[in-house]
């Protein structure tokens, strides 16, 4: 295991990179949050809470469409399953010495990035270097948010709703790379858009308002996937794609 | 009913943090069930797939030029283009489509 100042050299060698790639995602985020009617400063406060491009995504989409409380807290969980797995397995990455405080406050700064980075320390993991990491990624992120707020206050409407493709344009550049490899990713990808095409524009299921549509979906595709197609070996070993 | 702005923020912050806290303090076991594995592992594909088609065709002025940036991005991803420059030349397709008198 790293020693202290291993750990945080290390830490900040590798999230500053993390660093830059969040500030430029969450500068699309935060337009898409001005367009949900979030101010900069709530939105500033939503990214350093969530640290989720998706999730927060996804809560800006239900604050949006007005649902219920209990409908955002199913929406978030929806968005970000994933971390479970991701922190299930960070769990094994900790020493039995490490004081126990240490998993709440790491458990924080789990995203796709921070657990890539992570998995890949040799031997156990010493929180150090994810703490001196989040020292610049979470300002990354959140100050990038901030300034997409700001910026789409400021510039002209149809620099804005150029803009305003750019988080879909990313959704985009993380599941088609594996779906190009993989036909079975490609082909959930697939059914996902056509039957989300399906619940905007035809009658009755076009009532169903996009949050819910959204969790309806993924669970239901998800469930019929993992029965039909269960994965045998770890996914997450080598975890290297997608955005916190 | 009227919503309040920052419990829905209180709820994606407490909702986000446990789920990534719960398997490091409470669970602490690699998660074993071969279909919650799965089932884990394809959710980030179909959710943002949900998310974005057809919400980004919406998301520009024009629904002609969202859709030509979805059918560029799509391509660019595929040939190997970065997150970056997928998300650059979908807002920049979306720019110069909206400037044509026409659309």
């Amino acid at each position: 295991m790293w020693t202290n100042k291993q750990a945080f050299r290390n830490g900040l060698r590798d999230g500053l990179p993390i660093a830059t790639g969040y500030f430029a995602v969450a500068f699309t985020l935060g337009i898409a949050a001005r367009n949900a009617g979030f101010t900069a400063l709530q939105t500033l406060v939503s990214s350093m809470t969530n640290l989720a491009s998706a999730g927060q995504y996804a809560g800006y989409v239900v604050v949006a469409s007005g649902a219920s409380y209990f409908q955002m807290a199913l929406m978030i969980l929806v968005a970000n399953a994933r971390y479970m797995l991701m922190s299930s397995a960070l769990s094994q990455k900790f020493d039995s010495a490490t004081p126990f405080i240490h998993r709440f406050l790491v458990g924080y700064g789990v995203t796709d990035e921070i657990f890539g980075i992570a998995v890949n320390v040799p031997g156990k993991l010493n929180p150090v270097y994810i703490y001196s990491a989040m020292l610049l990624t979470v300002p990354g992120w959140s100050l990038g948010s901030y300034f997409g707020v700001i910026l789409g206050n400021a510039l002209p409407s149809n620099v804005v709703s150029a803009l305003s493709v750019g988080l879909y344009g990313m959704f985009i550049a993380i599941i088609i790379p594996p779906a190009r490899k993989d036909k079975l990713i490609l082909t959930l990808i697939v059914i996902s858009m056509v039957l989300s095409g399906i619940f905007e524009f035809a009658p009755l299921v076009s009532r169903i308002p996009a949050g819910m549509r959204v969790i309806i979906l993924t669970v239901v595709i998800a469930s019929v996937a993992a029965i039909l197609f269960p994965v045998k070996d770890d996914p997450y070993a080598s975890v290297d794609k997608e955005v916190s | 009913m009227e919503h309040n702005i920052y419990i829905y923020m209180l709820i994606m912050a407490v909702v986000t943090y446990l789920i990534r806290v719960i398997p490091l303090t409470l669970i602490r076991k690699e998660i074993k069930s071969t279909f919650i594995r799965s089932f884990l592992y394809y959710v980030p594909y179909i959710t943002l797939a949900v998310m974005t088609f057809p919400a980004m065709i919406q998301a520009a002025d024009s629904p002609i030029a969202a859709g030509i940036a979805f059918v560029i991005a799509i391509a660019l991803a595929w040939f190997g283009a970065s997150l970056f420059q997928v998300a650059v030349l979908a807002c920049l397709v979306v720019f110069l489509i909206e400037l044509l008198p026409f659309i």
